[in-house]
């Protein structure tokens, strides 16, 4: 210590004691410098951020909107294709029905037509019976009066007796068929 | 004390205050001076050449000079002022901390080995003439000067008793002790440290081309003359640090709602 300040006290220098003139040129450097990251340096960093800030904060919007956007669609398309699934179901549903009633008309139809050909049938039947019936009616009185002349000869000469046994034998034979016939 | 006699004979002079103090190199103008005027070239050209042409996706060279900015802004202004206020004290304080770490780290810059900051008048200018008027005055521009006088000085929360005793010495504190524990910190670092790296140095060269058969020591004073310079290094760019970071302490103190 005793050294330092003989030291001190001889080069005249004492380095706890500052220098005025470095004071200034330490002070005027220093504010020179300061002026210059002020001015310069600073703003530009500063704006840089801001705008690194953004991009980022701007980036992550985007990528949320596209994020929305990409459900949007996806909700439509889903839509879209329940709602196609729908329509499909209903057409089939309605050929369905389209063919139900087809096939039941259609049927009703050929029922109708089969009836019309049975009608038809038994109605001809009906008359070619009662054709063959008259016909073989009015054979079986010849036949019948031709078989009795020649059994009997000339003895039958009472036209009117003759005439109702016949009838009465054919009306007899006519009840005990009709049933049959019906 | 300062002479020691050696083998060989001749008288080794251990470095002292005078090797601080160096002769002018013209007129009145000394190294530090110079030094001083040098680093604000170089501080300056680095920011002016960093920041031009800013990218958003940064470069090389970009990338260096924004993490030296991120220091000043993020590690040192914000910490310690907080998001709300930091950001006009940004470049106030990047220019503290970049103007101390150049001038500290002068000290081990092979042929120029001088830290600016071991001539007291240096750290200062800066702490005395720059940090205490602005963080007085900010503090006085926001809370007004009375009620910036007892956030000061008045600890909210403390007993009567404890503020007879607190007050004085927080206002000691506040209005004389910061601005120059904050410059003589830097200035007591760097001058111990320049002196101690000189001894091992010096030392080393006499024992080398005086020694005789001590000449042997002499690797070992230029192993711990490295070893040093390493440690140096280490407590420059600490010291600049520190600086900054105090500074920005004491705005932010100022600027505080509560105490």
């Amino acid at each position: 210590m005793v050294n330092s300040l003989v030291v001190a006290a001889e080069g005249g220098q004492n380095p706890v004691l500052p220098h005025t003139s470095e004071i200034i040129i330490g002070l005027v450097a220093f504010l020179l410098l300061f002026f210059i990251i002020k001015k310069f340096v600073s703003p530009k960093f500063e704006a840089l951020y801001a705008e690194r800030a953004a991009k980022i904060e701007g980036g992550i919007e985007k990528a949320e909107q596209a994020q929305a956007q990409a459900q949007e669609t996806l909700e439509q398309y889903k839509a879209q294709l329940a709602e196609a699934r729908a329509e499909a179901a209903r057409i089939r549903d309605d050929a369905r029905i389209e063919g139900e009633q087809i096939i039941s008309e259609l049927r009703a139809k050929a029922q109708e037509e089969s009836a019309r050909i049975v009608a038809q049938g038994q109605t001809q039947l009906e008359t070619q019976r009662a054709q063959i019936v008259a016909e073989l009616r009015g054979e079986l009185g010849r036949l019948a009066i031709d078989l009795a002349d020649r059994v009997v000869g000339e003895s039958l000469e009472d036209e009117v007796r003759r005439k109702g046994t016949v009838d009465r034998f054919l009306a007899d034979l006519d009840d005990t068929s009709a049933p049959a016939a019906k | 004390m300062t002479t020691l006699v050696l083998a060989a004979g001749d008288e080794f002079v251990a470095p002292g205050v005078k090797d601080f103090f160096p002769p002018p190199i013209f007129g009145e103008v000394t190294k530090p001076m110079v030094l001083a005027v040098f680093s604000i070239v170089i501080i300056g050209a680095f920011f002016l050449l960093g920041s031009r042409n800013l990218k958003l996706v940064p470069g090389k060279f970009q990338f260096v000079a924004e993490s030296v900015y991120d220091v000043g802004r993020n590690s040192i202004a914000r910490e310690q002022i907080g998001a709300k206020d930091f950001k006009p004290f940004v470049p106030l304080l990047l220019t503290v901390f970049m103007f101390v770490l150049v001038n500290n780290l002068f000290g081990i810059v092979p042929f120029i080995q001088f830290p600016t900051m071991s001539h007291i008048g240096f750290p200062l200018a800066v702490s005395v003439l720059v940090i205490y008027p602005v963080y007085h005055f900010v503090g006085i521009k926001r809370h007004g000067f009375l009620r910036y006088l007892k956030h000061q000085t008045v600890p909210a929360g403390a007993p009567w008793f404890v503020l007879i005793l607190l007050t004085p010495i927080e206002f000691f504190q506040k209005f004389f002790l910061n601005p120059l524990t904050l410059a003589i910190r830097v200035f007591a670092a760097m001058f111990a440290g320049h002196l101690l790296l000189m001894v091992f140095t010096i030392a080393g060269e006499f024992l080398l081309l005086n020694g005789g058969i001590t000449v042997v020591v002499a690797p070992v004073a230029f192993a711990f003359a490295i070893a040093l310079t390493f440690l140096e290094a280490l407590i420059m760019v600490l010291q600049a640090y520190i600086f900054a970071l105090l500074s920005a302490n004491y705005i932010g103190a100022a600027l505080a709602e509560d105490h």
